[in-house]
């Protein structure tokens, strides 16, 4: 019978499956497109960067320009406001994403807060600095350390709520019931039965919006600023990875060049062995 | 030893405990009373939570208005369209700003569109399955990779190559060519529109990417079966039954990439060349955005116009991206509402 088909119609097979055969090519060269750049650019940073790192890295202060130092206090400043935006931005996280899954999902307020932090979730963080600008630093007339922590939280927030309330909503429901038919009272159930079963997951957005803020710059360019020396002083412009690598990144100076590589290869290994690590855990609970 | 061993079962000690549990224990009322507290308390700092949230927005629009006002008040909506950036006449208008956001935007989407379905296609419906999961990972990787790597990247290693591979390539070949050579003119020296737009490009890539391959997964396999048995080749299903079906989460997903590549700073500051007017419209041209704007002069603005003006150009673009992400999110929902009706 095919072998009988008219020519035309063998002709147009013959186009679809040409047609097919081309889309599966572009289909693949996308794929190693997309793996092409990301092995490039870990490859150079893994490149450059161990070239620049060095035991002084760690140990010295930033530099001025053609003189050999590290980058201990951006280190220092970006650890220090890293962490107290997290202890800031995961408690108030948490609570908004219980509020979203166990208090009100259905609701117009949950339905409006839900579609806001969507939206604040991928809103330019350089806004965000903006905001904290004009909340803090106008008011108080100067850069601080504080400034960046504000900063940093209000990016924590939305990336904590979502995984919250996404974990919060794979607990089975008989779990809450059970919890409810002993006559355990509702912020027990949360706090000792949903929450600790959904431990993994709600920490897993903890370490992704740490991984998140770790590689933050346009929040902290006018809240922290910078600081060529070691604080430990919030109230003093505070200087963090991240901004110190985009000033000496874009400097013609042979040496911040090079310790900019060393920080961003810092930067890119911790982010990607946090989300590493965040995988892990979730996936061991499959 | 033993007598000790023996002892213990000997002297059972529940009596203590009963009168422990009697003596320290509050009464049930007590207890019923302390939980209603907690409870109330708990509520009201998971509530208080979520209004934070909505309060932020708020906060951030209204800060945002109140820093502006005074270029606000000055140009209105015409410094939209004026191109005049000049900090020592005090004279401000967003248009070269706007112009390169959009314009990095647009070369971001031109080339990140075609790749990211080409990438879902592959993972949904030509991966091998040992590959998917592997290759899934890269890509959401890429993702992670913070902004200013990408940046750096961009600037040091990239430029220089786009520059003598591409951008005096394609100039010997175009110069004179009426519409191309405009488009190709200007100094090929690795910064400008062009390498931003393809920077850009490169990091929305994983977000696309990753919506798309989540939305075509969500086509019913019965769908995509039946197609398959009327002889339909892959790429046939793939265009006629699993976009169609997923359309307004594959256009979601696009507009989710196309919010970050507005919003995106480091990336774009590294590569743009900050350069504030708008000469012609080369793309190997240096040019300026939004957020690399604020990001190079808003620490140094003095108090006053200058501040208010970039203050201004972040209020537009968080009302752009704010429009472009809640259009995303809204047919993001719309496929979602559809699924859930079907299956």
């Amino acid at each position: 019978m095919s072998a009988t088909l008219p020519d035309h119609r063998l002709a147009k097979f013959a186009r679809r499956k040409f047609v097919n055969r081309v889309a599966l090519a572009l289909s693949m060269a996308a794929m190693a497109f997309g793996v092409f750049w990301l092995a490039w650019i870990l490859w150079e940073t893994l490149r450059l960067g161990i070239d620049g790192l060095s035991l002084a890295t760690l140990s010295q202060m930033t530099p001025a320009p053609n003189e050999e130092g590290g980058l201990a206090n951006a280190l220092y400043g970006s650890f220090l406001m890293v962490l107290l935006a997290t202890c800031v931005g995961t408690p108030i996280g948490i609570m908004a994403g219980v509020y979203l899954a166990e208090y009100d999902p259905k609701g117009p307020v949950a339905e409006l807060t839900r579609f806001v932090n969507d939206i604040l979730l991928s809103a330019p963080s350089i806004v965000v600095g903006l905001f904290v600008y004009t909340l803090v630093v106008a008011r108080f007339k100067s850069f601080s350390g504080w400034a960046g922590v504000v900063a940093l939280a209000l990016i924590v927030i939305p990336v904590v709520i979502r995984t919250t309330e996404n974990m919060l909503q794979l607990v089975p429901a008989a779990l809450r019931e059970a919890a409810y038919a002993l006559g355990t009272p509702k912020w027990k159930v949360i706090s000792s039965i949903t929450l600790r079963a959904a431990r993994a997951g709600v920490v897993t957005g903890v370490l992704l919006a740490v991984a998140r803020i770790a590689g933050e710059t346009a929040p902290l360019l006018f809240t922290a600023l910078s600081n060529q020396f070691w604080t430990s002083d919030l109230s003093n412009p505070m200087a963090s990875l991240p901004v110190t690598i985009f000033k000496f990144a874009m400097s013609p100076y042979e040496n911040w060049q090079k310790l900019a590589w060393a920080g961003v290869f810092i930067i890119t290994v911790a982010v990607l062995g946090l989300n590493i690590v965040a995988r892990v855990i979730t996936r061991k609970k499959d | 030893m033993s007598s000790t061993l023996s002892a213990v079962p000997a002297t059972p000690p529940v009596p203590v405990r009963s009168s422990g549990r009697d003596m320290k224990q509050p009464n049930p009322d007590q207890i019923r009373a302390r939980n209603r507290w907690a409870d109330r308390l708990f509520a009201w700092s998971a509530k208080a939570g979520a209004l934070l949230t909505l309060a932020l927005l708020f906060g951030i629009l209204g800060s945002l208005v109140v820093g502006a006002w005074p270029a606000i008040e000055r140009y209105g909506l015409g410094f939209l369209t004026s191109a005049v950036w000049d900090p020592v006449q005090n004279e401000y208008g967003g248009l070269v700003m706007i112009y390169g956001t959009l314009a990095t935007s647009a070369i971001a989407l031109l080339i990140a569109v075609p790749v990211s379905f080409g990438i879902a296609l592959f993972l949904t419906e030509l991966s091998p399955a040992w590959l998917k999961r592997p290759l899934g990972t890269a890509i959401e990787l890429l993702a992670a990779v913070p902004s200013i790597v990408y940046g750096m990247w961009g600037l040091l290693v990239f430029g220089p190559l786009l520059a003598t591979w591409v951008q005096q390539p394609l100039q010997a070949a175009f110069t004179g060519v009426p519409v191309l050579g405009t488009l190709f003119s200007g100094p090929p020296v690795g910064i400008g529109i062009l390498s931003a737009g393809i920077i850009l490009a490169i990091m929305i890539i994983p977000f696309i990417a990753s919506v798309m391959r989540d939305v075509f997964e969500v086509t019913p396999q019965m769908l995509k079966e039946s197609a398959y048995g009327l002889g339909c080749t892959t790429w046939e299903v793939m265009a006629r039954v699993v976009l169609p079906y997923t359309k307004a989460g594959v256009i979601g997903g696009i507009m989710l990439g196309l919010g970050r590549a507005l919003g995106e700073t480091m990336a774009v500051t590294f590569v743009i060349g900050n350069f504030n007017q708008l000469d012609s419209l080369s793309l190997f041209q240096a040019a300026n955005s939004i957020t690399s704007a604020l990001a190079n002069e808003f620490a140094e603005a003095g108090d006053g116009l200058h501040q208010a003006s970039l203050i201004y150009l972040g209020l537009v673009l968080f009302f752009i991206t704010f429009v472009v992400l809640s259009l995303s999110k809204l047919l993001l929902v719309q496929l979602r509402k559809r699924e859930g009706a079907k299956s």
